[in-house]
């Protein structure tokens, strides 16, 4: 590991203030570490904000929620509010990691956790997001983890979070400090997609820190579900993953909100999939239908073409699920 | 080797050495004996005179309370608590298994709460209650999740249990469901080679159900 000089923040606007281009914000630490060890990550400076009084859950006087940037992982997903109000939230969070990792990852850390992709972490390969320019080892080699919607020629790279899918589908705002002052982006505008620019995954200007996910009221009768699919039963990453947002009355959706994981270059939210479901019935053909425009846009390579149908049936299992939940 | 910090822990002794003095003693002097006779110019230093005498550049104070002792050191700020715990305090019953967070091995309690001590900075703890497998018998006690892996042969090699005795522990006080499968999903960020899960989970049981 690269060498770097530490700093303790001694207040949000200290942080924000002393981060220059190659710093880099600790709370956690499970993806910087462990990216740092395989010097995929080489900052010159290190500001440790593990200590900022950023760890609230508080209700918006919207009546949604507001979640602190540095609440960890565990407290999220086991939190009443959450567990209530947002299962989706819970379930994706208690879908990701292990419960240790869980402990010490945080809200902003855990949106902007960087990809599993084989050559992204091995600094052997070319790879476009690790040094533009370099080329994609991925296209043309073992890709079968690797993303079938927002993909580029540059760049196939899977967004590894759960939670974020799930805040995708609960439409969350991104609350952010940085040089200029405040800002408030939408999630769907946080991320970006890679197209020729895949070392650019979201819209943080250098040393802009995440404050606080903010997310909205659901309307009433509203269910949520989250489900992961995995080559394994626990600790892995999604293959292909669904959170649906859903109400219905008489039968018919009224409200539906869906985002898939695990098959897209960004947490993906499906309008396409939402406007199919919007005012029909809630069955099993709707949901068919709503799975079919999600991945028509899909653009799967030799090992990859699995994901298509795996997550129109991720999709479909997720919206049954939350639909028969009494 | 002398400690370079003003703990005095009781760390388990047979007579004179502990196991790891005696094996780092014997490869020593392994490594002396197969070198002598190439070695004929000056001897070298012994080894624990040229440790301690090394300054390391960028090193700052850090301050660690580990099992209840606390420790001052100098350290590099990418010393990771893992290491930290294994190289500069010898308490090496934190096991580095992968050392990137997939495996469980270097599970340690900071404040109550277990961790993957490898991917943690230890300049980031100078405020926190640190427990180490070591620190988990009490007045010469095992642990009750310590007794039932020994019951239950919670193990085959070893090498992953002090990392799933201390997942195990912080379980008891997690909100982890009655059944084996939400143990086993509540242990999964421990890895067994040997794969002593069943008898894992039997020791855990065991200890939730004696509660």
């Amino acid at each position: 590991m690269q060498s770097f000089e530490y700093r303790q923040a001694k207040s949000l606007d200290l942080a924000v203030q002393n981060a220059g281009q190659t710093t880099r914000f600790i709370a956690g630490g499970t993806t910087l570490v462990d990216l740092m060890k395989l010097n995929v990550e080489r900052p010159a400076s290190i500001i440790d904000i593990h200590g900022l009084p950023l760890d609230r859950i508080e209700t918006t006087s919207e009546g949604g929620l507001r979640i602190g940037a540095l609440v960890r992982n565990s407290d999220l997903a086991w939190n009443e509010e959450v567990k209530q109000r947002y299962p989706v939230l819970s379930e994706a969070l208690l879908s990701g990691a292990s419960p240790q990792l869980r402990n010490m990852a945080t809200t902003g850390g855990n949106l902007l956790q960087r990809t599993r992709c084989y050559y992204f972490r091995d600094t052997n390969y070319k790879c476009n997001k690790r040094e533009p320019g370099s080329g994609c080892s991925a296209i043309d080699g073992h890709h079968r983890i690797h993303a079938i919607l927002g993909t580029s020629e540059h760049c196939i790279a899977t967004h590894p979070s759960d939670m974020a899918v799930a805040m995708m589908a609960l439409e969350a705002t991104v609350h952010t400090r940085g040089a200029k002052g405040e800002r408030n982006i939408a999630l769907n505008d946080f991320y970006l997609v890679p197209g020729t620019t895949p070392e650019k995954e979201n819209v943080l200007e250098p040393g802009e820190l995440i404050t606080a996910v903010t997310l909205p009221k659901l309307p009433p009768g509203t269910k949520s579900h989250y489900l992961k699919l995995r080559d394994r039963a626990s600790y892995e990453f999604a293959l292909a993953s669904a959170a649906v947002v859903i109400q219905t009355h008489g039968g018919k959706v009224q409200f539906v909100r869906v985002a898939l994981g695990g098959v897209g270059t960004k947490p993906w939210r499906s309008r396409e999939a939402e406007q199919e479901l919007h005012g029909r019935e809630a069955n099993e053909r709707t949901f068919r239908a709503a799975a079919e425009a999600a991945l028509k846009p899909a653009k799967p390579l030799r090992d990859n073409a699995f994901k298509v149908e795996l997550a129109k049936r991720v999709l479909v299992r997720a919206l049954q699920t939350a639909t028969q939940t009494a | 080797m002398s400690p370079s910090h003003d703990s005095e822990g009781s760390r388990p002794v047979f007579g004179k050495f502990t196991r790891r003095s005696f094996l780092t003693q014997l490869g020593a002097a392994g490594l002396a004996v197969t070198t002598a006779p190439l070695a004929n110019a000056a001897p070298a230093a012994p080894q624990a005179e040229a440790e301690t005498a090394t300054t390391i550049p960028g090193a700052v104070p850090v301050t660690l309370k580990v099992n209840g002792q606390v420790h001052r050191l100098m350290l590099e700020p990418r010393v990771t608590l893992l290491d930290a715990l294994r190289e500069n305090l010898q308490l090496p019953g934190t096991k580095k298994g992968c050392d990137h967070g997939q495996c469980g091995a270097c599970t340690v309690h900071v404040n109550g709460r277990r961790v993957n001590s490898c991917l943690s900075f230890a300049i980031m703890h100078q405020e926190d209650e640190i427990t180490t497998v070591e620190g988990l018998a009490q007045n010469g006690e095992l642990h009750p999740i310590q007794a039932a892996f020994i019951e239950h042969d919670g193990y085959q090699c070893g090498y992953c249990t002090s990392g799933q005795i201390m997942s195990a522990t912080a379980l008891l006080k997690e909100p982890v469901g009655k059944e084996d499968s939400d143990v086993r999903e509540a242990m999964s960020g421990n890895i067994c080679r040997c794969g002593a899960y069943n008898n894992i989970v039997a020791a855990v049981q065991q200890v939730r159900r004696s509660a």
